[in-house]
């Protein structure tokens, strides 16, 4: 019988590992590069799946489902790590019942996050082994190995992937289920799962000597291959830098880390040993070069040839280590940039639009309506991370004494997802400490940017079930806040005018913003032509940002055109035009 | 056997991840270890999308170095200029010649380069110029362009037809079909010609 086999995406890859290993319950927050695999997950009805509105209860309900007796998987891209923080240093000392893998999607050269940071790091700091694999194959196959150690450790394990395991694609032979023999029931277990100082003191013992018991696996276990070829140059890599080696030099020796913390002691010594000059080849931080360091292993060349930003690649690291530069003409320089834009028809165009006109700060925060910090509307002046945008407006509005300067003046925005992610905790402390800023709630009934994934206020759940639809201005109204305002974001006079009444407050003010998304309701409206006679070609419609508009020239003439096939028909540009000359397709 | 390396660059929403899927089909369909990579998330909304198919015996990196790529499939021409750097020494460009204006060009900030076919020219001697568009409405669908320039590559590449034939069937709603495997025969016919 000729074996399945499929060509899957590191993340694909996942979900069917999980489903081979048994696994009952997965929960994730989307985030890229992490998202797909839950959304594959989904699709494997042994397994119950669902979003959470943010990390760290992912990551509670996998640890409830854990103790419980089942196996679980929990995922998030490396920042959601920092969220599910609290949690997981708590639940190393527990450990688990039903074996439990933490994915971690880390983002090298930030192809679509705030940061770079190099979870390893948290695994060691919160002494739980790390698993990354190089490939899709090994995605797969790694989960059934993970989650094995898991229950043979009693430890959560943290699967690190990067952008590029996560998202490349590669041969995959595929195997069946294998269901778990445990039983999922709960068992009472006082010392082992609650908590208290009296119990935490007889745990932390035990997470001490399960890394020394992890170093020793680390010697034996197949994650950790040495791959001997010549012994001029020997390489220790992991996760898709390995690819890279592989590609760029062929010939050297290579250890292979696939369990990346806790480290082989005795294994690094030993390549270390038969090879002429040992290189670490590593995206991010030195993580292991420092530990090998320590170990008193002389290391020839790490973060000195392979830097600490970015992603490595195989022609890199073959110029670094031979010494080579490849000269390459590289036309891009001169060109005009592409870069991501709100879509023909988004409800964040008009809102962004007013805010640039009322010349506010504005404290942004993570979703879609980021892309209002880009050009030409460039009206976001701080963003840090998920929920932060109300907490940080209050402490701005607390120390600025705006009186009627609009440039003084701050307007938190906020999307649906990311105010169920972390907002409602800001706003709450808003209220409860009289902040007199202005938040608002840009509610489309979707977690936007990682491609439309449900959240609580869509009214469906992850497997497409009917589910509540949360009521933004009722939860504001509950907070014990009385000035909400709701607008229509495609009515630009409407949104100029109810922000000047919310900016002249006294009080705390909310203004809700209801719209779908436009990648998943369209605007039942046709497009909009423009009048050429009436057009001056001022390029004021331009400045809203909108790909289905441009420019275009007759000689002398100058004219902007609307792209009929890519125009939603929101009317926004319409609404910018001083000489009336865009309007309705008669 | 070398591996061959196939950069596939467009605007988001064009259809390259589809075209690449087609690619990577067919090589392990024909027996050929293969990996294919891009970078998604940002590039829904209307950004540069770039997408690296290699095939061969064995593969190691997903992702192909600039100077490395046998062809660039540039889906769009500024697209396919922004990208010319990757492609080998005698390496191909095929590249549809319809423009889609960045949103910096749309919204009046930058200028789309005049003269973008004689700089892609001027560093690919091996050039074919598809009408993707023309051609794809001639399918009957604009938007399958993509598949019109699966067609153009189709031909520098020792796979059957037959085989192309078959994964578009399987890999594209049976009522898009037909007018696909037309946009695919119209892409190989306009480079043969």
């Amino acid at each position: 019988m000729s074996e399945e086999r499929a060509i899957l995406s590191g993340n694909e890859a996942i979900a069917r590992g999980v489903w081979e290993a048994g696994v009952r319950l997965a929960c994730a927050y989307p985030g890229t590069p992490s998202t797909e695999i839950l959304e594959n997950v989904k699709n494997y009805p042994d397994i119950y799946s669902e979003w959470a509105p943010n990390e760290k209860v992912a990551l509670e309900v996998g640890i409830g489902s854990s103790i419980a007796g089942a196996r679980t998987l929990v995922t998030m891209k490396h920042v959601g790590i920092n969220v599910a923080a609290d949690p997981l240093f708590t639940f190393s000392y527990t450990g688990v019942n039903g074996g439990l893998i933490l994915v971690s999607a880390d983002d090298p050269a930030m192809h679509s996050s705030q940061n770079e940071q190099d979870n390893r790091n948290y695994a060691k700091f919160a002494k739980i082994p790390v698993v990354e694999a190089s490939d899709s194959q090994e995605c797969k196959d790694f989960v059934a190995i993970a989650l094995d150690i898991s229950e043979q450790f009693d430890t959560p394990v943290m699967y690190r992937t990067t952008t590029r395991t996560s998202h490349s694609k590669s041969i995959v032979t595929l195997g069946e289920r294998k269901e778990q023999p445990g039983k999922v029931e709960l068992v009472k277990n006082m010392p082992k799962y609650t908590m208290l100082p009296v119990s935490a003191k007889q745990r932390h013992p035990l997470v001490e000597e399960r890394i020394l018991k992890l170093k020793e696996y680390a010697e034996t276990t197949e994650l950790n291959r040495v791959e001997m070829n010549d012994s001029k140059i020997g390489v220790i890599t992991n996760g898709i830098s390995y690819q890279y080696v592989k590609e760029a030099l062929p010939n050297v020796s290579v250890l292979k880390l696939g369990l990346t913390y806790p480290l082989p002691e005795n294994k690094i010594k030993d390549f270390a040993g038969k090879v002429d000059k040992l290189l670490i080849i590593e995206e991010g931080d030195p993580f292991f070069e420092e530990q090998i360091t320590v170990m008193g292993v002389k290391i020839d060349h790490g973060k000195d040839l392979f830097p600490l930003v970015g992603e490595l690649s195989a022609a890199f690291i073959k110029a670094q280590v031979e010494g080579v530069t490849v000269e390459l003409k590289d036309p891009a320089a001169g060109l005009p940039g592409r870069p991501p834009a709100f879509c023909p028809g988004c409800s964040h165009r008009g809102i962004f639009t007013i805010l640039k006109k009322l010349k506010v700060f504005v404290s942004g925060d993570i979703g879609c309506y980021t892309l209002g910090a880009l050009p030409p509307i460039g009206a976001m002046h701080a963003c840090v991370c998920m929920g932060a945008s109300i907490s940080m407006g209050h402490g701005m509005a607390k120390v600025i004494d705006a009186g009627d300067d609009m440039t003084q003046k701050v307007v938190s925005v906020i999307g649906d997802s990311t105010f169920f992610h972390s907002g409602m905790t800001s706003l709450l402390n808003c209220i409860y400490n009289k902040s007199n800023s202005v938040a608002m709630i840009l509610d489309n009934r979707t977690t936007g940017m990682t491609g439309g994934q449900e959240n609580p206020g869509s009214g469906k759940t992850l497997a497409g079930e009917d589910a509540i639809s949360a009521d933004i201005p009722a939860l504001v109204k509950a907070f014990g806040i009385k000035n909400i305002i709701t607008i229509d974001p495609y009515d630009l006079k409407d949104i100029e005018d109810k922000m000047k009444v919310a900016l002249a407050a006294e009080e705390m003010t909310v203004v809700v913003v209801e719209a779908p998304c436009v990648l998943r309701y369209r605007i039942s409206h046709p497009a909009w032509v423009v009048d050429r006679d009436k057009c001056t070609g001022c390029k004021q419609c331009l400045k809203v940002s909108c790909n289905a508009l441009s420019l275009e020239e007759d000689g002398d003439d100058k004219f902007v055109v609307i792209d009929p096939n890519m125009c939603a028909g929101c009317g926004v540009c319409a609404q910018v035009c001083k000489f009336d000359a865009i309007g309705e397709n008669k | 056997m070398e591996n061959t390396n196939i950069l596939l660059a467009g605007v988001g929403g064009q259809g390259v991840l589809l075209a690449s899927q087609i690619f990577t089909s067919v090589a392990i369909e024909a027996d050929l270890d293969v990996k294919q990579s891009e970078v998604h998330g940002m590039s829904q909304r209307g950004g540069s999308v770039t997408s690296h198919v290699r095939f061969g015996e064995k593969v190691y990196s997903p992702t192909i170095d600039p100077g490395e790529a046998d062809f660039l499939i540039g889906f769009e021409r500024l697209e396919t200029l922004r990208n010319v750097h990757c492609l080998k020494a005698g390496g191909t460009i095929i590249y549809n010649t319809m423009r889609i204006n960045p949103s910096t060009v749309a919204a009046g900030v930058s200028e789309y380069p005049g003269d973008v076919p004689e700089q892609i020219l001027a560093f690919g001697e091996k050039t074919f110029l598809i009408d993707g568009l023309g051609l794809a409405e001639q399918a009957g669908n604009t938007r399958s362009s993509n598949v019109v320039m699966v067609g153009a590559v189709s031909t520098f590449l020792p796979l059957p037809e037959s085989l192309w034939e078959a994964k578009i069937k399987e890999l594209l709603p049976p009522k898009l079909v037909d007018l696909n495997l037309k946009a695919f025969h119209l892409g190989r016919e306009a480079v043969k010609k």
